[in-house]
């Protein structure tokens, strides 16, 4: 049982916790994630870890609630406990002095670039940040991002906040002004595809984060496989982090596909329970 | 005296409800069953049966046991050597091991030794396992990693001498292969719940969701510990590596099985993981595990289920009881085909496979004929879902971790087989994860070696 140390709301349906998980968050580094299990009938899903307090014993986790396990996850409040959670799992993200390096971060996935971000800037790099959102609300993570990056970037579709536009516009523009020594990008998968076809003609070696469907998180499974490179890899133990180059993300837009009608339904059945209960309230 | 030369017939769920249910297809035998069969037993002097057991129990001598109607005494005889005998009673392959050796083998059919096991076995867990009093408590503390049948043999017994253990598991849920692996409608999860339970009492402390090699290091534990036992077994599976096989729809046995034992799918939407069923299903494979995916592929629904070797069926490795139970609740078998490439539509999904006739060549190295391939044989063969059971090898996370620990080039743990040691001091090692793939009874008798000769280090006894 994980206890809920903290919570807060970042955007409709962004939600941050802190949980209390001391062994996860000695161990924790850039990149890497748990697997969570909320309730006894649940389903285990991968979350990063976007942050750590090794004193507290606590790890942070942001999520967007997209389905019934992270709408389940969104309402336990403060106090309340997650029933599993394991992890630090994944390798962590290869941290080095690489000079100028742009960090891309889209939706939830900001929180989760947030921690590779610190790790590279302290490790002294020239660090450059391009994050973005649907709208201004979307935004998230922005102030803990600008306190440690050298230069900051955002846009939103609608343009409420920094530039109206995409994040790979300003990539682009960068791109072709100077040398850039190495690229991460963490967000939607079809994000990660653009700025990895962005990138490519540049040459500027482009990591991403994938996120598959997972079973176990640790080898177990296979449900996690990607194609990188014309071989089979486990995102889980090889990854999440992968030169975007060679990865077949065409393959994995589909995979992430698989349960499409069961997702519905679990949430269909999740808004009727509800319903009911509050139903048999006005009993 | 005439001796009977079948075996007593196990009693059995009919096919035509179990392919509907998840329930135990076999359900064990009454009493009177059990001693009929008992009676069976001629009492060889120089007992066979009792070299064919990995763990050499006395066979003849809790037979006899039960004859005399003395069951607890029966079921004490067994667990002497053997922890899990409800388990073992329904998955040991015995036709390979003690039943192969049975003298009445040359009359007819031998005696029935898993079913009086598992008989004697399951009497006990309806009564309640007894306790047993631990004497003497040593200031002695065990690490174990994974809770598997290796895991769980070692923790009873270093237990039972009086040394603390705690178990490490990095799932959610203690049992390994026992709990994600083998189907409920083989071996109920009650009986493995209630084994563990039995091993908990023993005072052994249970941590699940420890990833060794991530959560914690091989060598921090050696800090807090003082002795480490590995039983981790081997749960990566295997693929193919032919094109098209992330299509989806292809699943390994593993993601499967544990979707529908561990996450319990078939019961979705009431439990939240789901699992897509197809019409035509094919597994490839000829194992145990390729006959648990396709049962458990029949049960969920699936219309047509087909088991694809590349042998024939006197090749393949599964379970005989397996093979006819499977054919008993509709699965087809076809042999002599490897598969080429998997083939989908335009969302990715499996449509197909391509396969390759083969034929039977000279034996290879396990003594089976080898398949070869019949040129320009190729086919087509529609599928909507694979599941790929072609076998599993050790998951690398403690080996990468723990760089002084000397793997073999499978992958395996190697270890002086005589007392479970590894190459690092303190640490043992025993089960799936040295041997590679293998039993339940296997990774127990391992288990019960390292125990022994953890205990002889610790306690400077033997
Ligand atoms: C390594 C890794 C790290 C991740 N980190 C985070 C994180 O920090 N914060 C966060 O909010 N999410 C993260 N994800 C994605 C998260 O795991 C999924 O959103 C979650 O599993 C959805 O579960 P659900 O039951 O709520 O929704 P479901 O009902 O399972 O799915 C609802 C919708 O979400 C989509 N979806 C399902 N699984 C995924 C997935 N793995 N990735 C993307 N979309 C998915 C489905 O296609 C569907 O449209 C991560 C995924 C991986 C593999
Ligand atoms: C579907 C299937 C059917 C089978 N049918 C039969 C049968 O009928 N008869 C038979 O005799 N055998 C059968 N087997 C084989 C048998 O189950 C195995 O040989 C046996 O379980 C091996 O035991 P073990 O303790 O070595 O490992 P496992 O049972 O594999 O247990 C290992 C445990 O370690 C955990 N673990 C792994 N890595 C870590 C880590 N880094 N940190 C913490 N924990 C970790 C795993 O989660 C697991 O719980 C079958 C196997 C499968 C998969
Ligand atoms: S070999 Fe068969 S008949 Fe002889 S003692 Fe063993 S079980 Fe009984
Ligand atoms: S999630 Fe199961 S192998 Fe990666």
């Amino acid at each position: 049982m994980f206890e809920i140390l903290e919570k807060k709301i970042l955007a409709p349906g962004v939600k941050l916790i802190k949980v209390k998980a001391p062994l996860i968050s000695q161990k924790a580094l850039a990149g890497q994630f748990v697997v969570i299990r909320v309730y006894d009938k649940g389903e285990r899903i991968p979350l990063t870890i976007a942050d750590k307090d090794e004193k507290e014993g606590s790890i942070t986790i942001v999520f967007q609630e997209v389905g019934k396990t992270t709408k389940l996850l969104g309402k336990l409040e403060k106090g309340e406990y997650i029933l599993d959670v394991v992890g630090p799992l994944g390798k962590p993200s290869d941290i080095d002095k690489y000079g100028v390096v742009i960090g891309v971060g889209g939706g939830v996935g900001i929180a989760a670039l947030f921690p590779i971000l610190k790790a590279l800037k302290s490790c002294g790099n020239y660090v450059i940040s391009i994050i973005g959102g649907r709208s201004k609300e979307y935004v998230i993570f922005k102030d803990e991002i600008e306190n440690i990056v050298d230069e900051a970037y955002i846009t939103t579709d609608d343009g409420t906040l920094g530039r109206k536009g995409l994040v790979t516009d300003v990539l682009k523009e960068l791109l072709e002004g100077r040398k850039i020594d190495r690229i991460w990008a963490v967000g939607p998968t079809i994000m990660m595809k653009v700025v990895s076809d962005v990138t490519r003609p540049y040459n500027v070696p482009t990591i991403v984060s994938l996120n598959p469907i997972m079973v176990d998180g640790t080898g177990m499974c296979g449900g996690c496989r990607v194609t990188v490179d014309g071989k089979i890899k486990f995102t889980c133990v090889d990854g999440p982090e992968f030169d975007g180059h060679l990865v077949d993300f065409d393959e994995l837009l589909l995979r992430l596909k698989t349960y499409k009608e069961e997702e519905m339904l679990a949430l269909k059945t999740l808004e009727e329970s509800e319903a009911n209960r509050i139903e048999s309230f006005k009993d | 005296m005439k001796v009977l030369k079948t075996k007593t017939p196990m009693p059995e769920q009919p096919v035509e409800e179990r392919i509907r249910n998840f329930d135990e297809v076999a359900l064990g035998y009454t009493e009177e069953q059990a001693l009929i069969e008992a009676s069976r037993c001629l009492q060889c002097k120089d007992a066979p049966c009792i070299k064919g057991c990995p763990v050499n129990i006395d066979i003849p001598g809790f037979i006899r046991l039960i004859k005399e109607r003395r069951y607890d005494e029966a079921i004490k005889k067994i667990k002497e050597t053997n922890n899990l005998p409800a388990t073992t009673g329904r998955v040991c392959p015995q036709e390979n091991q003690c039943e192969a050796l049975c003298t009445l083998k040359r009359v007819g059919e031998p005696v029935a030794i898993g079913r009086l096991e598992r008989f004697v076995a399951d009497l006990e867990l309806k009564k309640g396992i007894e306790i047993p009093k631990i004497e003497k408590k040593y200031n002695k503390n065990v690490a174990v990693i994974g809770s598997g049948p290796a895991g769980l043999t070692v923790a009873g017994d270093l237990a039972k001498k009086g040394i603390n253990v705690s178990i490490f598991e990095a799932f959610h849920e203690p049992g390994g292969v026992l709990i994600y692996g083998i189907p409920e409608f083989r071996l109920p999860k009650r009986i493995v719940r209630a084994e563990i339970e039995y091993v908990k009492n023993l005072g052994v402390n249970i941590y699940t969701n420890v990833v060794v090699g991530r959560t914690i290091t091989i060598d921090e534990l050696l800090k807090e510990y003082d002795a480490v036992f590995i039983g981790t077994g081997a749960g990566a599976p295997q693929f193919l590596n032919i094109p098209g096989e992330n299509l989806v729809g292809i699943y390994s046995a593993n993601e499967f099985l544990t979707r529908v034992n561990l996450m319990k799918a078939y019961r979705f939407p009431e439990y939240d993981t789901p699992i897509k069923i197809g019409k035509r299903v094919g597994v490839i494979g000829g194992g145990n595990v390729a006959m648990d995916a396709a049962r458990t592929a029949i049960r969920l629904g699936a219309e047509e289920v087909h088991v694809l070797y590349r042998r024939t069926e006197e090749e393949m490795p599964a379970r005989y009881e397996e093979i006819i139970h499977a054919k008993e609740e509709g699965v087809r078998f076809n042999f002599l085909v490897a598969p080429v490439k998997f083939i989908g539509d335009e969302n990715g999904k499996v449509i197909g496979i391509e396969l390759q006739r083969m034929m039977l060549g000279e034996p290879d190295s396990s003594g089976r004929r080898r398949p070869i391939p019949v040129p320009n044989s190729n086919f087509f063969f529609p599928l909507d879902m694979v599941i790929v059971a072609i076998g599993t090898i050790p998951n690398p996370l403690i080996s990468m971790t723990t760089p002084d620990l000397a793997i073999s080039k499978h992958g395996t743990i190697i270890i002086d087989e005589t007392t479970g040691k590894t190459s690092k001091e303190r640490v043992y090692a025993g089960g799936d994860i040295a041997s590679g793939a293998a039993t339940v009874i296997n990774a127990m008798g391992a288990g019960k070696i390292s125990a022994r000769s953890i205990i002889k280090y610790l306690l400077r006894e033997n």
